[in-house]
């Protein structure tokens, strides 16, 4: 049980790698890779989690009350947002190899020249 | 093709089962769920109130504390950007029927103006009171450039375009970046570190708590939303009006 939270960080990342290893799309491969970088979200938050702890937040809260790390959700959260505008590039670049070969998928575009 | 793709699949799983099992096993050297003992936490626990007189300790990390490292992740998100409308901007071909077409269903116009508000205020909100209450830059401002993409969905193009214009975003954009970067080279050139909170600290639990992390927030709120609209926009745009295919 105490495992579990660890288990599901490694397992999101193996199936993420799955994916894009045998993706046969460019879009599907951004989200393969999105999946992936998921897993560091679950496992930062799953190393600052103490138990019965909440929010680091202290408005009616009093100081020195059990609380989950601040430092790891700081880290998520600024990470999932620029995440989204890096995967808004990958599709952009997906995109672009669509309107130049007319194709997404990886294989087609490996003698890919610029 | 798909023989290579099964190939490729069964090759792949032992090779990712060495690397699951590799991973697991450094997994379990972390310490047990529910009892880590980081000091950072802790001491940021401690000090941010007292200190910075911010309630919500995970904004002091973002934008005091470890407030240079944002600086960072704030570029990250402009060089996507730019990478993108790089990609994206360039010559477009006329799409009569996206740009034209429009909601015609007056109970769906007046949901979307009834949510516009709401999501709006929701997210202006959540990056006014991000020192003390959960939220901040960062979340606020996805909540306002959503709130702006409800134009497209219940309007139209036309009135979409009008606010997610390149020339009203793209100054914002260079903004929140830009005003972020001055403040912290103007506490440099007053002889203070890097990002040094100039401002006293306020009231805890009021607008005015946490000091100079206000401005950072608010530029990074800029930042953000209008990051997110360009994205929106260039993806939109391509969508309605593909680019003229040959002529780069």
């Amino acid at each position: 049980m105490h495992f579990l939270a660890f288990g599901v960080a490694g397992w999101i990342c193996v199936v993420g790698l799955y994916g894009a290893i045998t993706s046969r799309n460019l879009v599907h491969l951004a989200l393969c890779l999105t999946v992936t970088q998921s897993s560091t979200y679950v496992l930062l938050l799953a190393i600052g989690y103490r138990t019965h702890g909440g929010a680091p937040i202290f408005k009616g809260v009093k100081l020195g009350t059990t609380t989950v790390d601040p430092v790891v959700q700081a880290l998520t959260l600024t990470d999932i947002v620029v995440s989204v505008t890096v995967i808004g590039l990958i599709l952009a670049l997906a995109l672009d190899v669509h309107k130049q070969r007319g194709t997404v998928d990886p294989d087609a575009v490996a003698d890919f020249k610029g | 093709m798909s023989d290579r793709h099964r190939i490729r699949g069964i090759l792949a799983l032992p090779a990712l089962a060495g690397f699951g099992a590799l991973l697991f096993w450094g997994l379990s050297g972390l310490p047990p769920f529910g009892h880590y003992h980081g000091q950072y936490g802790y001491l940021i626990n401690n000090l941010a109130l007292p200190q910075r007189h911010a309630t919500n300790a995970v904004t002091a990390v973002v934008f005091d504390y470890r407030g240079f490292d944002t600086l960072g992740e704030e570029f990250i998100l402009f060089a996507a950007v730019t990478g993108v409308v790089l990609l994206l901007r360039r010559e477009r071909g006329e799409g009569e029927a996206g740009r034209t077409g429009r909601v015609t269903s007056d109970l769906l116009r007046w949901i979307g103006a009834l949510m516009l508000g709401v999501a709006l205020l929701v997210g202006l909100w959540v990056i006014a009171f991000g020192v003390v209450t959960p939220g901040g830059g960062f979340q606020g401002g996805v909540i306002v450039a959503g709130a702006a993409l409800l134009v497209f969905l219940t309007a139209s193009y036309a009135a979409w375009h009008r606010i997610a214009s390149e020339s009203a975003l793209d100054p914002v954009e260079g903004a929140g970046v830009g005003i972020y970067t001055v403040l912290g080279l103007a506490t440099l050139i007053a002889g203070a570190p890097f990002l040094h909170n100039f401002l006293g600290p306020g009231r805890p639990g009021t607008l005015l708590s946490g000091g100079s992390m206000s401005f950072l927030n608010w530029a990074t709120a800029l930042e953000v939303a209008a990051a997110n609209l360009v994205l929106y926009a260039e993806f939109l745009e391509e969508y309605v009006a593909p680019a003229i295919r040959g002529r780069r």
